[in-house]
């Protein structure tokens, strides 16, 4: 039984325990600063404590000072907004507005002349001031994490540091850990990592938006990683990078997408040493449990069997209760989080075979292309915009290395089906016209001509996931 | 069509269509540094798939990810029938 380490009143707390220096490192792409260092010196210089009691979007392009930015206001803040990179800047208004942002913490680049209002801004620096003296109070500071939503707006999910933390061992603390995560730490997935390195004073490699995977490999090879994670699409592109044999990891971390057999497989095969674990987390229902065995899905024994957790299949899907579960939903007319019963429902579709649960896809159709989530209502409305198109279904189709691609079937207004050169011209120049407006993730990488679709009694799109 | 040029063909035909700069493609070059994403191999294997019948990755789940481009293309050359 492990003894959470999330009682601690914010991350500096973390660090400053014990009247050692933590051993750790944040180590990012140009730059490394000592934990210890961050106890004695602050990353921003001025304003810091103008910064007391505010809700703060931390909008930094390098994924280092947010990290830095972090340990700085956890406990001063009333709120922190983690401002995912890939995330566009239309939706920042909304942001702001739902989370009462009232400053923002930026390296000075991340805004392009986007308009803050009148929120204070203040900037972040890889070099250290010295601390002044601080007001020792410690705020419960509320930390909101955006995941992707129905209408290409983001879900913005509150969670505590507790919340946070809650899967994380006090007594996990080892000197000669270093972690490294594929993931950005202002996702569920990275801060997971993130907030694991903090709170046990290990040391953290962090990757850049954009990094090519072998650069990537490679800074993890120098710094020594022992302990790194990452989305299964994260580890089918590093075993088919030359510089995968880098790193000799001790313990491996599969989270964000369901892990296949064959991933499970070749990480084994190539890492013989390694611990291989994968873990089901989400952004709204927290980290729910890690499997070990090696083998894809879960034995039906951790429904009953995962401590500190109540798990439950209803109505085919995964439902979560426990104390990591985020708290509520901020934004528009925001849904219930949980149900009654303090339950999180995943909508994650399980089935039982010989004992064991394998998860089949989401109930909703969700699409995770990668560990990026898609909605098929979204890609729909910009079809569905194209001049030539009366009504379209987005699918997901299964794919050996991001997991899953976005195609789509297309009703034309033209009843008459377009065939060889011209039916290829016109799904081209309907993917052009997607391209326009969505990432390239999100762009059905086929397109069918379908002569019909079915639409319910109720008037709905048909889709096969019920 | 030989195996080898329907997927080199697939290569400069995704790298195309998402706007990335193919690189010089020979055997040895590294997938990774070749020009194209995850996302380009995704499109590439499932688009094989349709017009070679096969997908080697899913077929055989304990087989080494292929690195370079010589191996890519022969393990669907092995895999197709």
């Amino acid at each position: 039984m492990r003894t959470p380490c999330h009682s601690l009143p914010s991350l500096r707390d973390a660090l400053d325990v014990g009247g050692t220096l933590p051993p750790g490192y944040l180590i990012g792409a140009e730059q490394r600063t000592a934990l210890g260092d961050l106890l004695q010196g602050s990353a921003i210089a001025r304003g810091v404590e103008n910064l007391r009691g505010r809700s703060a979007l931390i909008a930094s392009t390098d994924p280092f000072l947010v990290a830095l930015a972090l340990i700085e206001l956890d406990g001063l803040a009333r709120r922190l907004t983690l401002y995912p990179p890939d995330l566009a800047l239309e939706h920042l208004p909304y942001v702001m507005g739902y989370a009462e942002v009232d400053a923002v913490v930026s390296d000075g680049s991340f805004l392009s002349g986007a308009s803050i209002g009148a929120a204070q801004h203040a900037i972040c620096t890889p070099a250290l001031v010295p601390r002044v003296h601080v007001n020792q109070e410690r705020l419960p500071t509320e930390w909101i994490l955006l995941t992707s939503g129905t209408t290409g707006r983001p879900k913005m999910v509150l969670h505590t540091l507790s919340s946070l933390a809650g899967a994380i061992g006090a007594n996990e603390s080892h000197a000669e850990v270093t972690w490294g995560t594929f993931y950005d730490i202002r996702r569920y997935g990275g801060l997971q990592i993130y907030l694991r390195a903090v709170l046990t004073r290990s040391s953290l490699l962090l990757t850049r938006p954009q990094e090519p995977v072998a650069n990537f490999l490679q800074r993890a090879g120098e710094a020594g990683v022992t302990h790194i994670s990452g989305t299964p699409s994260h580890w089918r592109r590093a075993l088919m990078s030359p510089e995968a044999n880098r790193i000799a990891p001790r313990y491996i971390r599969l989270s964000g997408e369901i892990a296949d057999q064959a991933i499970l497989n070749s990480l084994r095969s190539f890492y013989p040493d390694a611990e291989i674990s994968h873990a089901f987390a989400t952004t709204e229902a927290g980290v729910a449990f890690d499997v070990r065995d090696a083998l894809s899905g879960f034995p039906a024994s951790m429904l009953t069997g995962t401590s500190g957790v109540d798990l439950k299949v209803a109505g085919a899907t995964l439902r979560v209760r426990s104390s990591r579960t985020a708290e509520r939903y901020l934004g528009e007319n925001p849904p219930a989080l949980k149900d009654p019963e303090g339950f999180v429902d995943t909508g994650d579709v399980l089935e039982l075979r010989a004992g064991r649960y394998q998860f089949q896809g989401r109930r909703d159709g969700v699409i995770n292309v990668g560990g990026l989530k898609v909605h098929p209502e979204e890609i729909e409305a910009v079809l569905n915009r194209h001049p030539r198109v009366r009504l379209s279904l987005v699918k997901t189709k299964k794919n050996p290395i991001t997991g899953a691609l976005v195609i789509a079937d297309v009703l034309l207004k033209d009843p008459s089906t377009p065939e060889g050169e011209k039916a290829r011209a016109l799904q081209q120049t309907i993917k052009q016209f997607c391209r326009a407006s969505l990432a390239p993730h999100k762009v059905p990488a086929a397109i069918s001509f379908v002569p019909a679709l079915a639409i319910s009694e109720t008037g709905k799109l048909v889709r096969g996931h019920g | 069509m030989s195996v080898r040029s329907e997927i080199l063909d697939h290569f400069k035909q995704v790298a195309q269509e998402q706007d990335m700069r193919l690189g010089p493609l020979s055997d040895e070059v590294p997938l990774l540094d070749s020009g194209l994403d995850s996302l380009c191999f995704a499109i590439i294997v499932s688009r094989l798939e349709t017009v070679l019948g096969v997908d080697p990755f899913s077929a055989n789940e304990d087989a080494p990810f292929p690195v370079n481009l010589g191996e890519f293309i022969r393990f669907y050359e092995n895999a197709v029938p």
